[in-house]
């Protein structure tokens, strides 16, 4: 039969789930900086979709090959992320002269 | 055969690592890794787009995180039970089966139901695909297409269990009831896991 590795306890992984979500609302409660909150939810949401991954979809106990075909999107949505990076800073840049700009042009 | 299989003819020969263990899985797997590009480019699109915007509202303070932390914990505990359901296909007990597929299925169902009812009050609440009363018009747009990408994966997914569980419930046939079940499985986890990202970067940041 498919899938005869022994299964993980599933309840344990259940309360880390859910220990993790409700970590992951009071984060943003919590009088911190806005990049250490960034950080923090963004870790989380990482951890808890790994256990997804590892645990209920069995990624810990298959073939590498199904492991490195799950990673693939990881490694191109964070060059996605680098990749847009330099629009990022074009578009600030042309926010902060709109800013400059507008209080000039009202004056006309 | 190899020299090694021919010297001891119990021993078969080496599968090749690329050989899975089930093309359906595979298949399955594979898909999977487009769709996770499909929402991975709607998710940096959002990033760009809020990152760029001087008045983007904040999130947490107009869309319902009590509720939509509600849903979190609803589509987690579907996804426990599916996969008590294939434990159950595990240890033969078919009426069990058929108890957690109905409550994976009614799991997705009532995510859907609270969606509705979410969007209905926050479009009530003036945001609209193309404008909010709160800022950057984009919030509105993002908002809807992301969440309603996911929402249309669910529904997906509860067409797709009901599917299983009428073949399952006819079939005896373990090791097939198994593989399939597996397989929807990935796909359920799969929006699962999607959700869990949604809720953090369009709910929580």
């Amino acid at each position: 039969m498919a899938g005869t590795h022994a299964g993980p306890n599933y309840m344990v992984i259940f309360w880390w789930l859910f220990a993790l979500t409700v970590v992951e609302v009071g984060v943003i409660f919590m009088p911190l900086a806005k990049l250490v909150i960034a950080i923090l939810l963004i870790s989380l949401a990482l951890s808890k979709a790994s256990l997804v991954a590892m645990y209920f979809m069995h990624l810990r106990f298959e073939r590498r090959t199904l492991g490195l075909i799950a990673v693939t999107p990881v490694f191109l949505g964070a060059l996605l992320i680098f990749i847009l990076v330099p629009d990022h800073s074009a578009v600030l840049h042309r926010t902060s002269e709109a800013v400059k700009i507008t209080p000039a042009a009202g004056h006309r | 055969m190899s020299q090694v299989a021919t010297m001891h003819p119990g021993v078969e020969p080496a599968e090749s690592p690329l050989t899975p263990e089930s093309w359906g899985k595979l298949g399955m797997w594979i898909f999977l890794a487009g769709d996770a590009m499909g929402f991975g480019t709607l998710l940096a699109g959002y990033g760009a787009m809020r990152y760029g915007s001087a008045d983007w509202p904040s999130p947490y303070e107009h869309l319902g995180i009590s509720l939509t932390a509600f849903m979190t914990f609803l589509l987690i505990c579907s996804s426990v039970t599916m996969v008590k359901a294939l434990e159950a296909i595990k240890l033969e007990r078919p009426g069990r089966v058929k108890l957690f597929l109905c409550l994976t299925i009614l799991g997705g169902a009532t995510f859907l139901a609270l969606q509705a009812y979410e969007w209905t009050h926050l479009i009530q609440g003036g945001l609209k695909i193309f404008g909010n009363p709160w800022g950057a018009s984009l919030f509105g747009t993002t908002f809807f297409i992301i969440t309603g990408f996911h929402g249309a994966h669910v529904t997906g997914g509860v067409v797709y269990l009901s599917t299983i569980l009428t073949v399952v419930s006819r079939s005896r046939n373990t090791v097939r009831n198994y593989l399939l079940t597996e397989i929807a499985g990935l796909y359920w986890h799969f929006v699962d896991l999607v959700w869990i990202m949604v809720f953090t970067f369009i709910y929580l940041l």
